[in-house]
């Protein structure tokens, strides 16, 4: 076991993990986070997607002692005095989700992707966020809610 | 009494969704997110062979793991019955018992043998590595056709043979078709195209895994499951048969359900297995798949060879359509596999007008995993088939493929309920308005124009263009089909509203969505016909506790069952409450009118609202003799047809040549299912179907070696398109309202999926044509669409 300190949406938060605990199950399992999601085995699916630091990592494919001393944004963390972040609500005002288990990935790398890239072109949209996946939606709607607010 | 006026309507308005907040903020309530007080992990220990005999389980040092709790192999986790299969589709099916946990020999790589039950998912999986199988491996078959071979390796050895069983529409049918086929194949009158089509096999790809969690409340013999399922009804019963508990005592849930597209249309062995863990050991359980082990141990679908022939004359007057399949069937029969290729036997001759159709299947085991449905079932198959003939048939005939099609189509003057040539009863359509919508939109006399100048150029780049005019029967299914098709359960559904006293509307749905929208829906209908407010409807699913009563959500069946279901449910308590009112008012009940949930003396400013009924239902103190209590009301409704929608999708592509690649250009979806509630939900649909569909088309298979090893056996391996692989969506609609139910609905589903793979696949080859490129076998990835030009060339 190793002693680690997550500042974790905002809160630092000392955990035990085994060095093998990836970070997306610390999350889950030790902090009671459950908004991030797991959806493949290979760094795929991108469901898993937080920010570390301020970008986006696909935290199944970080190991939790990696993250010791540094800064985690959540899903759950993206709400500000309890209203929606701009991008929540573009995906839901624009129909990005249907069953929801890739979006909470799928916002948190569209965040990501609009701090690089304030004013991205659909086509942009599209290739940045090639390392989530969603089988729902088709991506149609997807990029409507992040170019609606590139343009906001 | 206070009156209140609600005449603003919600149904036919794209309302946000319901099921949005949870959604968005990561409070979801996955199957992954429960976590039950004193909860073992389980974990499988697969076969990592295609077929293999297994001679012993030597589980010793698994148990002695420090944390693990229990071992089990098959003999030692007893069930009462062996996974319960729900399609014989006739006499001649094979079913072999599908234990849980494989006793004898493994049948396709990732057949689980041995279960373990530890203190974390690590341990989980560290114990799953310390069970050791001593195997023999024995011979695989993959492939369809070798699988009917006579010395082909036998998955079953009891039936001596791989062949799973047939069925003929002519001999199997509930209704007759108009036939048979071959005066019209003898004819020398008449131009026959033969064509023959793979379809590859599919993996659906929820992006959330399967999981089970099962707690236990072990002096009462009482037990949940939460499964990600789409069916907690059917699992319920079907856990029952197999596990001996008594269904009393068995509560399913469907939490948020991340995805289905059929994958979690099943009974799965680790429900089973759970369910059995946990009243052994008296302990909560959970097991939570990974998405490599998914892809071995969750469903595949579609893969199938079709042959397909056509009669026509030659100033292109379709006579004659015959189809006969090879279906894989994978390792088992699973939940409803045998019945899956029947599902499009009513539907290969399209929306076409035929003198003679017959069609006929066989399905196959082979050493791969079971397949079972994947969004459509038998209907994309069937829509694959007669579209890639239609241009075919349109390039035999020199005709133009968008002509040909108009001039076979049924005509809109035929319906409603229009006998079609396969013997089922259509009950409307608009075949020639929908695609002339789908050519406005693509200015198809331009397209073509460009087409050819391209081609004068001598363009690098290919441009093609390809359509698919398809229909379906959705809504599944009237049951007297059902029965007449050997289908073990029926096809109604339930719906339940009840006014709380304080006047908000409780509905209770037997349909069990999982992404659809459902929840949106409902409470728009309910809203709309009780006049009361949107905001005042709670829908609740998914629970057998809440909801006995249901047929869950499968093929296109939510609104197209569930809805009207709940319509029916709306009307008897409209009914009672104009009772009431008539009573409360001192009028005959035939002076009032019901109109934005008021119920008026005609003429008069009297009236009564349905809140306040539903109070004085409540208190009961003043009800005309003989009137129960409350306001509420159930309706278990079967369908009387199947929901028949119909689309024209067009996809035009460009190809290069040098590389094989297909850059997908347009997509333009016209889609008719009738009236729509929710048009944001129903383009949300669209766009769903389509992108599976393109991916089926251009990406997606899942290959085996001959050794029978899953080869794309994780997502980095299958395509599942991300966002640069698809287009964006061109989505428009035409109405044709269902004369079937009281509110025209009809379902949306599946629509896009059954659409989308000819329209891309012809495209493909309305490119290449000009090089002598007749087929591009599915998917049409750069390497097939390159070896494609290359045998054309040579």
């Amino acid at each position: 076991m190793r002693s680690i300190a997550i500042t974790v949406n905002g809160v630092r938060r000392e955990l035990d993990v085994e060095p093998r605990q990836l970070l997306v199950y610390a999350l889950r399992e030790q902090l009671g986070l459950t908004g991030t999601n797991v959806g493949c085995d290979t760094t795929t699916c991108g469901a898993c997607t937080v920010h570390l630091d301020g970008e986006s990592v696909k935290s199944c494919t970080v190991l939790a002692v990696q993250a010791d001393g540094r800064e985690v944004t959540t899903i759950e963390g993206l709400q500000s005095n309890g209203d929606l972040h701009e991008m929540q609500r573009a995906f839901h005002e624009n129909h990005a989700l249907q069953c929801g288990y890739c979006t909470p990935g799928m916002i948190m790398a569209a965040t990501s992707l609009l701090k690089e890239h304030p004013d991205p072109s659909d086509e942009e949209i599209r290739y940045g966020l090639e390392g989530n996946l969603c089988r729902c939606t088709g991506y149609h709607n997807i990029v409507k809610a992040v170019q609606a607010v590139a343009g906001a | 009494m206070s009156v209140t006026e609600r005449t603003s309507k919600v149904i036919g308005t794209s309302q946000l969704r319901k099921e949005d907040a949870e959604l968005i903020t990561g409070r979801a309530r996955f199957v992954d997110n429960i976590t039950v007080p004193g909860m073992l992990w389980v974990g499988l220990v697969r076969s990592p062979f295609a077929h293999a005999r297994i001679n012993g389980i030597d589980v010793a040092k698994a148990r002695e793991l420090p944390g693990v709790v229990a071992v089990y192999t098959g003999d030692e986790l007893e069930f009462a019955a062996p996974l319960f299969m729900a399609w014989p589709i006739n006499d001649e099916v094979k079913n072999p018992p599908h234990h849980p946990l494989t006793k004898d020999k493994a049948r396709y790589a990732g057949d689980p043998v041995a279960v373990v039950v530890a203190e974390s998912r690590a341990l989980a999986k560290d114990a799953i590595e310390l069970v050791d199988v001593d195997w023999e491996q024995l011979p695989a078959v993959t492939d369809i056709r070798a699988a009917l071979e006579p010395d082909a390796p036998i998955v079953h050895e009891e039936f001596g043979t791989n062949n799973a069983g047939s069925w003929i529409l002519e001999r199997d049918s509930p209704v007759p078709r108009r036939g048979p086929t071959a005066p019209f194949f003898d004819d020398p009158q008449l131009v026959k195209i033969k064509q023959e089509y793979r379809l590859a096999r599919l993996i659906p790809n929820a992006i959330e895994p399967r999981g089970v969690v099962v707690d236990v409340n072990a002096p009462m013999g009482e037990y949940t499951v939460y499964s990600a399922t789409q069916i907690p009804h059917i699992l319920r019963t079907t856990l029952t048969i197999t596990c001996g508990i008594p269904e009393a005592k068995l509560r399913v849930v469907a939490p948020d359900v991340g995805g289905g597209f059929g994958s979690k249309l099943e009974i799965y062995p680790e429900d089973a297995i759970c369910l059995a863990l946990a009243r052994k050991l008296g302990r909560p359980v959970k097991w939570i798949e990974e998405r490599s082990e998914g892809y071995l141990a969750t469903l595949h679908g579609r893969e199938m060879i079709q042959e397909i022939e056509l009669a026509a004359t030659r100033d292109g007057v379709l006579k004659a359509v015959r189809v006969n399949l090879t279906a894989s069937m994978g390792a088992y029969l699973r939940l409803v596999a045998p019945g899956i290729p029947m599902l499009g036997a009513w539907l290969y001759h399209g929306c076409y007008e035929c003198d003679a159709y017959d069609f006929q299947y066989t399905n196959v085991f082979t050493n791969n995993t079971f397949t079972d449905a994947y969004r459509g079932a038998g209907r994309p198959e069937a829509t694959y088939a007669i579209e890639r003939s239609m241009d075919a048939l349109a390039r035999e005939l020199g005709m133009d493929p968008v002509e040909l099609r108009r001039k076979n189509f049924i005509a809109k003057d035929k319906f409603p309920n229009y006998t079609i040539a396969s013997g089922l009863t259509v009950d409307s359509a608009d075949y020639h308005g929908t695609l002339d919508k789908c050519l406005e939109v693509l200015d198809y006399d331009a397209l073509r124009a460009e087409q050819k100048a391209r081609r004068e150029r001598g363009d690098r780049k290919l441009l093609g263009v390809g359509f698919s005019t398809w229909n379906e029967m959705c809504g599944l299914a009237p049951t007297r089909v059902l029965a007449a098709l050997n289908y073990g359960a029926g096809g109604w559904d339930a719906a339940t509203i009840e006014f709380m006293p304080t006047g908000t509307v409780r509905v209770v749905t037997g349909v069990s969505p999982h992404g659809q929208g459902s929840v949106t829906v409902f409470a728009q209908v309910v809203a709309d016909q009780l006049g009361v407010d949107y905001d005042d409807v709670e829908v609740l699913h998914g629970d057998t506790q809440v909801s006995p009563l249901g047929m869950d959500t499968y093929g296109s069946r939510g609104v197209a069952v569930g809805s009207v279901a709940l319509h029916r449910a709306g009307e008897k308590i409209i009914a009672k409450a104009r009772t009431l009112a008539a009573h409360e008012l001192e009028c005959a009940e035939e002076d009032l009118e019901f109109e934005g949930g008021n119920f008026t003396v005609k003429g008069t400013d009297r009236s009564a609202n349905i809140k306040g009924l539903a109070f004085n239902s409540w208190t009961a103190h003043n009800l005309p003799d003989g009137m129960e209590p409350g306001l509420g009301a159930t309706e278990l409704y079967d369908p009387p047809n199947f929901s028949w929608p119909n689309g024209a999708h067009c996809c035009v592509v460009e190809v290069d040549p040098d590389t094989g690649s297909v850059d997908t250009v347009r997509y333009i979806a016209v889609d008719d299912c009738g009236v729509q509630l929710n048009p944001m939900l129903v383009e949300g649909q669209v766009h769903g179907g389509v992108a599976q569909g393109i991916a089926e088309a251009l990406f997606e298979e899942a290959r085996y070696d001959d050794e029978g090893n899953l080869v794309t056996g994780t997502m980095t391996t299958y395509l599942v398109p991300g966002p640069p692989e698809l287009p964006p969506f061109e989505v428009h609609d035409t109405v044709t309202p269902s004369p079937t139910n009281a509110m025209g609905v009809k379902g949306i589903g599946e629509a896009g999926t059954i659409a989308a793979p000819p329209a891309v696949i012809n495209a493909i080859v309305d490119a290449l044509s000009p090089l002598g490129v007749k087929n591009v076998e599915r998917p049409a990835t750069p390497e097939r669409v390159w070896r494609a030009i290359q045998e054309a060339r040579s």
